[in-house]
């Protein structure tokens, strides 16, 4: 500072500051300075914080949109495994019913066949009955005619015929049913 | 330059006087105008440029917008701290305009003339402007008694050497500070100026007055114009310089710790 002092040896002194300057320079920065606090910053940071919120905005809607699909996945994939899953119970479920249809059908099966055969069964015992009461009945008359033909005389003692005919018929049942077995 | 010419034979080197030219009407002189129109073009350009802003910047928004984010951030929120840059960006962008076409205009034909080599213009900045806001905001800040220990008392220096430091900080502080601000950029513009007037008017000398020496002439021209790119550097440095240490003050001023 001394040197610059020392060295201006002119008719004006550079270093020493003129008061019109002094006083236009500062009126003429803080005109300056008034422009741009009142009307240049305020706008570029409001379109700073527009583009902030913007790029922000822009980000959070493509997570969001992200997310968004992320979980739609996610539900696909949970509806196409339970879907899958159903699928398969149902499959299970139509195997386990076929089966036990099959077997239901086979025990009805079974017992119809069963109760078609006991019928017979009984049918025929029934017939046999009644054709061997009817064949005895028809024997003994036919026995008690012949032999009445034979010996000639009547028998008129029913009582005395009737036991004599049983008597041989059960003689000939015990003969013949141990035959039979 | 003209003038200049009309002294013959002997060369005249130029000196202060070519700063102090006389006044164009009544006392106003052709920094005071070059002042004027400064800050009307950086006020009509930002205007201009800020009318219409829009998120996705066109090219001129653009270029407005790297000005303005080379103020903002490159020095405001570098030197203060993104916790309190916010309300100075208006005053270093400023700073920054203002110093840079008033220096530019050292370099731009007919105009021709750095009106930052005039001290009366960067001391009103800097003693007049920066200072108060740094202490202001200083004091506001820290207390008056805490900001003076604050700016006097650096941490951790040995109590035995305080008596010699706190006298230097608080000189360097309170009375340096804005008179180095304004003398740096003052001294750089006013050599910066002298340096290009001395190899143009000695190339125009050589030229015109010069026997044998004629030949010299291209030379010197050719140093103009070298040490014209120079200067450019130089004025935008400069511009940048001023900003960068007021934003400093203040950080300094509202720091913490030092």
């Amino acid at each position: 500072m001394d040197t610059l002092i020392l060295a201006a040896e002119g008719p004006v002194n550079p270093v020493l500051p003129h008061t019109s300057e002094i006083i236009l320079g500062l009126v003429a920065f803080l005109l300056l300075l008034f422009v741009v606090k009142k009307f240049v910053s305020p706008r570029f940071e409001a379109l700073y914080e527009e583009r902030t919120a913007k790029i922000e905005g822009g980000i959070e809607k493509a997570e969001q949109a992200q997310a968004e699909a992320q979980r739609a996945l996610e539900q696909y994939k949970e509806q196409l495994s339970e879907a899958r899953a159903e699928a398969a119970r149902i499959r299970d479920d139509a195997r386990a019913e076929g089966l036990q249809i099959v077997e239901e059908l086979r025990e009805q099966a079974q017992a119809e066949s069963a109760r078609i055969v006991a019928q017979g069964q009984h049918q025929l015992d029934a017939q046999r009955a009644q054709i061997v009461a009817e064949l005895r009945a028809d024997l003994g008359r036919t026995a008690v005619e012949l032999a009445s033909k034979v010996v000639g005389e009547s028998l008129e003692d029913e009582s005395r015929r009737r036991g004599t005919v049983d008597r041989f018929l059960n003689e000939l049942d015990a003969v013949a049913a141990p035959a039979s077995k | 330059m003209t003038k200049l010419l009309a002294s013959g034979g002997e060369f005249v080197a130029p000196g202060v006087k070519d700063f102090f030219l006389p006044p164009i009407f009544g006392s106003v002189t052709k920094p005071m105008v070059l002042l004027v129109l400064s800050i009307v073009i950086i006020a009509v350009f930002f205007i201009v440029a800020t009318r219409n802003l829009k998120v996705v910047p066109g090219k001129f928004q653009f270029a407005a917008e790297s000005l303005y984010d080379f103020g903002r951030n490159n020095i405001a929120r570098e030197q203060i701290g993104g916790k309190d840059f916010k309300p100075f960006i208006p005053l270093i962008l400023t700073i920054f305009c203002f110093v840079l076409v008033n220096n530019l205009f050292g370099l731009i034909p007919i105009v021709q003339f750095p009106t930052m080599s005039h001290i009366g213009f960067p001391l009103a900045v800097s003693l007049f402007v920066v200072y108060p806001v740094y202490h202001f905001v200083g004091f506001k800040r820290h207390g008056f008694v805490g900001y003076l220990k604050h700016q006097t008392v650096p941490p951790g220096a040995p109590w035995f050497v305080l008596p010699l430091l706190i006298p230097i900080e608080f000189f360097q502080k309170f009375i340096l500070n804005p008179l180095t601000l304004a003398i740096r950029v003052f001294a750089a513009m006013f050599a910066g100026h002298l340096l290009l007037l001395v190899f143009t008017l000695a190339g125009e000398f050589l030229l015109l007055n010069g026997g044998i020496t004629v030949i010299v002439a291209p030379v010197s021209f050719a140093f103009a114009i070298a040490l014209t790119f120079l200067e450019a550097l130089i004025m935008c440095l400069q511009a940048y310089i001023f900003a960068l240490l007021s934003a400093s003050y203040i950080g300094m001023a509202l720091a913490e710790e030092h």
